[in-house]
């Protein structure tokens, strides 16, 4: 179907919905590459003013992505809650909008709508929206999650502790895995990057984190992030898995690139939860996604790239996640130029995210090729902290020695605590005090090298 | 500088030891310590540096044909820096200047084909591309392959090899590139081996050997391997994944086999 607007003396027509959600998308470099942006800033904005007028009953008539050669399309179409949907299915695309900032749209109003938002429907408006509305919006919902802690509550932020080394190196991970968890971090998750792909050394840094974990009870789990077959092969040989991760994209061939599908994503589930290593939930999967995989994969079907991110969350969605992020500046310049489109783009998958009901969290990062640096980061970790951000990372000292990356730091979230009135997960803030790394009001106590923890590595601990 | 009242140092300093990652910074209440901003902004500085400094492709041809080999400098179809970063499909393909300075040599069939590129870092390209041809000559003398004249490419990304190799009909391409630089390494080199290029091969088709510098993995050994994988590419007439480099087994007490030639 064609959709025509008029814009001050200028007439508009686009071919279909596709190309209508392209134009109408904040600018950014990805889409440009793709050659499917607005050719003009008035032609940007007569694609949402066309756009607003759109029904959200339209995106479930006609699919961007073909239904017969994608299962992602088949994923969204055939699950969709139409019940939920019913509490909306009158409104277009800007009564939406406007329903969302209302006071109507409330915390358990927005958790019973989710299984009848599309990806689509999630994306569609956030392109309505300012950086304001995502924040607002986003706030109000309400995503909790459990595996040895609960994520999610009103007033808490988490943080994963990525204590990533080069080489693998054990002394040189646990290291920093001490130094983040005596900055309070680590209740989303310990979660290493490896570099080797090999199973024997996957599994001797599972047992690391899992040592660690045991032996000072900590109430969080660990991850190593690695393909799913890997992680379904590594449970295979009896090695502690508590979340299963896996990068996931908006199409199927976006995700065939990464080698996976569906079915496989099941799989690890299954495998994930025959452990029932989880003591308050069954929470097992770890996802990440980040604008313009499904371009970079050749994958994108002429789909903004917004859109398709949007998409993943639909993948995720059915495996309950425990946490799933948006890495948001890592893919480079040519997907994200700048500052500005960092902040933009994190914001709108944060929103997306917790609209449809995934807990989503933001890897705020950036490249040293992309026009952005760490006060671009300050701003969009402050306001996704404002938004109630699911979690952010803590990396030592921001620099990533084994991605080649710059993340948020321990120090970030200290500051993000102070400045927002953030807490932690409950359980893991009780376990900070009962450590005496910190006080009752969640603030660092002054530390000596008495720390129990530091006993794990006595030859450098004094 | 001068002891600070103002900042809680951290009591496991010594952590550091066991990990090139920025631990134990210590903090003025949340913030980190003056020190610890300026030595990142410091590093970043010098990251972007590396990104944005200018190639100067005529002091690259210098140094290239200070080692005894010919040269020929090309350029990318992206014309600038900024459309090099936004458009990467433009730095993937030769101008048509650069098809016209290849014309020359097309179809002289050498066993490889050498390419050297700005990528994401001209600081890593000069600080290191000279240096590993260097040592890398000497393998190539040891097995007397052929090389035609060495490619300077401006603007370039990996694949842009491919159509320098299927011009001059090399056996194989070797791409000496940039690495997208990071805070602790603004200067590695990216070495990218590619057997029977042309355009259109995939990223699944090439052998990469990464973090080519003084701090990473060392020129001769990347040369070693490099003729490691060069040799069982054109024997085996493949590269990609399923050429797997087991040069490690021939190292001799962790170093390679000096060349026998050279």
């Amino acid at each position: 179907m064609v959709y025509r607007q008029l814009a001050g003396s200028n007439s508009y027509a686009f071919r279909d919905l596709k190309e209508l959600m392209a134009k109408a998308t904040p600018v950014r470099s990805g889409d440009m590459l793709a050659g499917i942006a607005a050719s003009s800033a008035e032609e940007n904005i007569a694609a949402r003013m066309c756009l607003a007028d759109v029904p959200l009953k339209a995106f479930l008539g006609e699919a961007l992505v073909p239904y017969e050669i994608d299962e992602v399309t088949r994923l969204i179409v055939d699950s969709h809650d139409g019940a939920a949907f019913m509490a909306v299915a009158h409104m277009t695309v800007g009564d939406f909008r406007d329903f969302l900032l209302s006071d109507a749209a409330d915390a358990p109003t927005l958790a019973a709508l989710a299984p009848g938002i599309t990806p689509e429907m999630a994306a569609a408006v956030s392109k309505l929206m300012r950086n304001q509305d995502l924040i607002a919006v986003a706030k109000k919902c309400r995503v909790v999650t459990k595996f040895r802690n609960t994520i999610g509550l009103p007033g808490t932020m988490a943080v994963r502790l990525q204590p990533n080394h080069p080489t693998d190196d054990a002394a040189g991970i646990t290291a920093s895995i001490l130094d983040g968890l005596l900055y309070g971090c680590g209740d989303a998750v310990i979660g290493i990057n490896p570099a080797s792909d090999s199973v024997p050394v996957l599994a001797e840094l599972l047992k690391l984190v899992d040592d660690i974990i045991q032996r000072f009870e900590i109430p969080t789990q660990s991850c190593v992030l690695t393909h799913v077959t890997t992680s379904t092969e590594v449970i295979a040989r009896g090695v502690p898995v508590d979340l299963v991760f896996q990068s996931v994209a908006g199409t199927q061939g976006a995700n065939s690139s990464f080698g996976i599908s569906l079915a496989t994503l099941q799989e690890g589930y299954e495998a994930a939860l025959s452990l029932k290593r989880g003591t308050l939930g069954e929470n097992v999967m770890y996802f990440e996604t980040g604008q313009g995989s499904a371009l970079s994969a050749g994958a994108h079907h002429g789909v903004d790239q917004q859109t398709l991110e949007a998409r993943a969350y639909a993948v995720a969605r059915p495996f309950k996640p425990l946490l799933v992020n948006t890495v948001v500046g890592f893919i480079g310049p040519e997907y994200l130029y700048d500052g500005k489109q960092i902040i933009r783009a994190g914001l709108e998958d944060h929103f997306c995210g917790k609209l449809m009901g995934v807990p989503l969290g933001c890897d705020v990062c950036y490249t040293n090729h992309a026009e952005a640096d760490q006060n671009d980061m300050d701003t969009l970790m402050t306001l996704l902290g404002a938004a109630g951000v699911t979690y952010i990372m803590g990396i030592p000292g921001s620099d990533d020695v084994m991605l080649n990356y710059q993340s948020t730091s321990f120090h970030d979230q200290l500051y993000l605590r102070d400045v927002l009135e953030l807490k932690r997960a409950p359980e893991f803030e009780a376990w900070l005090q009962s450590m005496g790394i910190t006080g009752p009001d969640g603030r660092l106590k002054p530390q000596g090298a008495a720390n129990r923890l530091l006993s794990v590595m006595p030859n450098l601990a004094a | 500088m001068t002891k600070d009242a103002y900042v809680i140092e951290d009591a496991w300093a010594k952590l550091g030891r066991a990990t090139p990652a920025r631990i134990a910074l210590g903090r003025a209440g949340a913030g980190l310590p003056t020190r610890e901003v300026l030595r990142f902004a410091l590093a970043h500085a010098q990251a972007r540096d590396a990104v944005h400094s200018p190639f100067d492709p005529e002091a690259m041809a210098r140094d290239v044909a200070g080692l005894g080999f010919e040269t020929v400098a090309v350029t990318s179809a992206a014309p600038a820096r900024e459309a090099y970063l936004r458009r990467p499909d433009l730095g993937r393909r030769l101008s048509e200047e650069g098809r016209a300075a290849l014309a020359p040599f097309a179809g002289t069939a050498p066993d490889l084909a050498i390419v050297i590129a700005d990528g994401l870092s001209s600081t890593a390209a000069h600080a290191q591309a000279p240096a590993f041809l260097a040592a890398f000559k000497a393998r190539i003398a040891e097995e007397g392959w052929s090389t035609g004249p060495v490619v300077i490419a401006s603007e370039a990304r990996v694949a842009l090899g491919d159509e320098a190799g299927e011009i001059l009909g090399a056996r194989a391409v070797v791409m000496l590139i940039g690495e997208r630089p990071g805070l602790s390494s603004p200067d590695s080199l990216g070495l990218y081996l590619t057997f029977a290029p042309k355009v259109g091969r995939t990223d699944a088709e090439r052998n990469c050997i990464s973090n080519v510098r003084g701090a990473g993995l060392s020129h001769e050994h990347a040369a070693f391997k490099l003729a490691w994988l060069l040799k069982e590419a054109l024997a085996r007439r493949l590269t990609g994944v399923s050429l797997k480099d087991e040069s490690d087994l021939l190292l001799i007490a962790g170093h390679p086999p000096a060349p026998r030639i050279g």
